[in-house]
């Protein structure tokens, strides 16, 4: 069956059926009311199926360590002392953030394995991943793992199956505080704006909406504290970008490459066809033999001088 | 008897240089299936999309380990004369078959040799940047900076190698009779000396010590 709402598609150098008109959709996460509880990443290990091994506690509240083929979604927690030497425990819920311009799917060598949805969703399809690791060389967040059990990517897919059907995610549905909220992107915007007129009154002048510009807008948002600032956040980019270096090996250069084979093809052809092979003639065969050593034709040796003055 | 024809390279060389050849299509059409989309067919060839990425690595690494053996035997041959200079400045009158003026040169001539230096650079660059792309064994130990410079180096290197190589298979279809040099071996004499004239004196030296072969030289 043909998805009638997929509007950009890895590897696909035409235009996907797109003629389905669908709102976007995004997950807000206000980090500012996360306690850490950890119930999203729960609910995303139950409703995806997804069980990570068991791994070892290095002092830090982080659980696992780090994103994984089977943990898609992660809390990461940052002790920042503020300047009036306040502690500021800052949580951020880690995972895909589905870019309007993703990364990934820029990168990814396969048709189809990286699907952009209608309405935001950035989807890896595992049937059509080869395994070849570009997605995480293009991801501007570090997202995408390949599983070492069957070398496939994996990340969050904003429960495509769920909001498929009308469902918001697992991670939104399970927040006890709700922090997390699902909607149309425009609500969700509104939405934020309202948090960051209530975050501005209780001091957070930096209050704001991280929404970044550089990937064309992303369809995970977070209301941060500090907005000014967003590296405080475990490292979250604070303008990020597909790299330059992807830009240019994934960009214009591959068609120019692909060009200039093609006219390395033809200028060999036509070369041959204007200027001829390089012939060697067979007039300039030099003797074989080494000339020195007069070797004559017995046929002409009929005559023998010597012979005929015999006596 | 004097056999007619020189041989220009030994059964091991040529062994060697078809195996290169034979890794060299199968590294470079499984490369070209991830280069392009409208090249992604060609991962059929290798058995589908996974197999291509699993394959193409270790192809390269053959592909590069055997080049080695064929950079031990011809290194010394490349290094550039003082002919070659001259030879490149003329290589306007090369490409059009005339052949006045053009200097004699050695067993390889300075395009052969400039393909011989680019493509061991390419190698060694297709080599290094692919481990650093290799996700299931290496990539893990290098940054994403590096990963993205050895993506794009790795594209670029392979691209220059096979235009390189378009442009090494053409000269054997433009210069007739190279191609025996590296199928059976031999060349004709005539071909040794029209073509690379200083290393058909040298070879025949030990035949004619007394007598300067050419008339040209």
């Amino acid at each position: 069956m043909a998805s009638q709402d997929i509007i950009a598609r890895s590897a696909t150098t035409t235009v996907p059926s797109s003629v389905r008109n669908q709102e976007e959709v995004a997950k807000l996460i206000d980090t500012t009311k996360c306690i850490g509880c950890k119930a999203c990443q729960v609910a995303c290990s139950e409703w995806n199926e997804l069980r990570d091994d068991v791994g070892h506690n290095l002092g830090t509240y982080d659980n696992p360590q780090d994103l994984s083929a089977e943990t898609w979604t992660l809390m990461r927690f940052t002790e920042h002392e503020t300047d009036a030497g306040n502690l500021e425990w800052l949580i951020r819920k880690d995972g895909c953030m589905h870019c309007a311009e993703p990364g990934c799917l820029a990168a990814c060598p396969s048709p189809g394995a990286i699907i952009k949805h209608a309405n935001g969703i950035v989807d890896f399809d595992q049937d059509h991943c080869i395994g070849c690791g570009y997605c995480i060389t293009g991801c501007p967040f570090n997202i995408p793992r390949i599983s070492q059990k069957d070398h496939k990517a994996y990340k969050c897919t904003l429960c495509s199956d769920r909001v498929a059907v009308g469902l918001e995610p697992a991670c939104v549905k399970t927040c006890p505080t709700g922090a997390i909220v699902f909607g149309t992107k425009d609500d969700m915007k509104e939405h934020a704006a309202e948090r960051i007129v209530d975050l501005k009154s209780r001091g957070f002048d930096n209050a704001g909406l991280y929404d970044p510009e550089g990937v064309g807008g992303t369809h995970v948002m977070y209301v941060l504290h500090h907005a000014d600032t967003p590296k405080l956040y475990a490292g979250l980019p604070n303008a990020p970008t597909i790299s330059p270096l992807v830009d240019l090996w994934k960009g214009v250069s591959k068609p120019l490459g692909l060009l200039a084979m093609g006219l390395a093809v033809l200028a060999g052809f036509f070369h041959y066809v204007r200027v001829g092979p390089q012939l060697v003639e067979e007039d300039e065969l030099p003797t074989t033999v080494d000339p020195a050593v007069h070797e004559v034709d017995p046929s002409v040796h009929i005559f023998d001088p010597r012979g005929e003055d015999r006596p | 008897m004097i056999r007619r024809q020189i041989l220009r390279y030994t059964s091991n060389q040529r062994t060697n240089h078809w195996l290169v050849a034979i890794f060299f299509f199968m590294a470079a059409l499984s490369g070209l299936a991830l280069f392009h989309p409208a090249l992604f067919w060609l991962s059929n060839l290798f058995g589908g999309g996974p197999w291509t990425r699993i394959l193409h690595p270790f192809m390269g690494v053959v592909m590069f380990v055997l080049f080695l053996g064929l950079v031990i035997q011809f290194f010394r041959a490349n290094f550039f004369i003082s002919n070659d200079r001259l030879w490149l400045r003329r290589v306007g009158r090369v490409i059009k078959n005339e052949e006045e003026g053009v200097p004699p040169i050695g067993k390889y001539n300075p395009g052969q040799k400039l393909l011989f230096w680019t493509l061991l650079i390419c190698m060694l660059v297709l080599l290094f940047s692919g481990l650093v792309i290799w996700r299931a064994y290496f990539s893990e130990y290098f940054g994403i900076t590096s990963i993205r410079w050895a993506m794009l180096l790795h594209a670029l290197a392979g691209l220059i190698l096979v235009l390189s190589i378009i442009v090494h298979i053409y000269a054997g279809i433009w210069i007739k009779g190279s191609v025996s040099a590296m199928t059976h071996g031999w060349v004709s004499r005539a071909w040794a000396r029209k073509h690379h004239e200083l290393w058909y004196r040298e070879v025949t030296r030990d035949e004619h010590p007394d007598r300067p072969i050419s008339k040209k030289g």
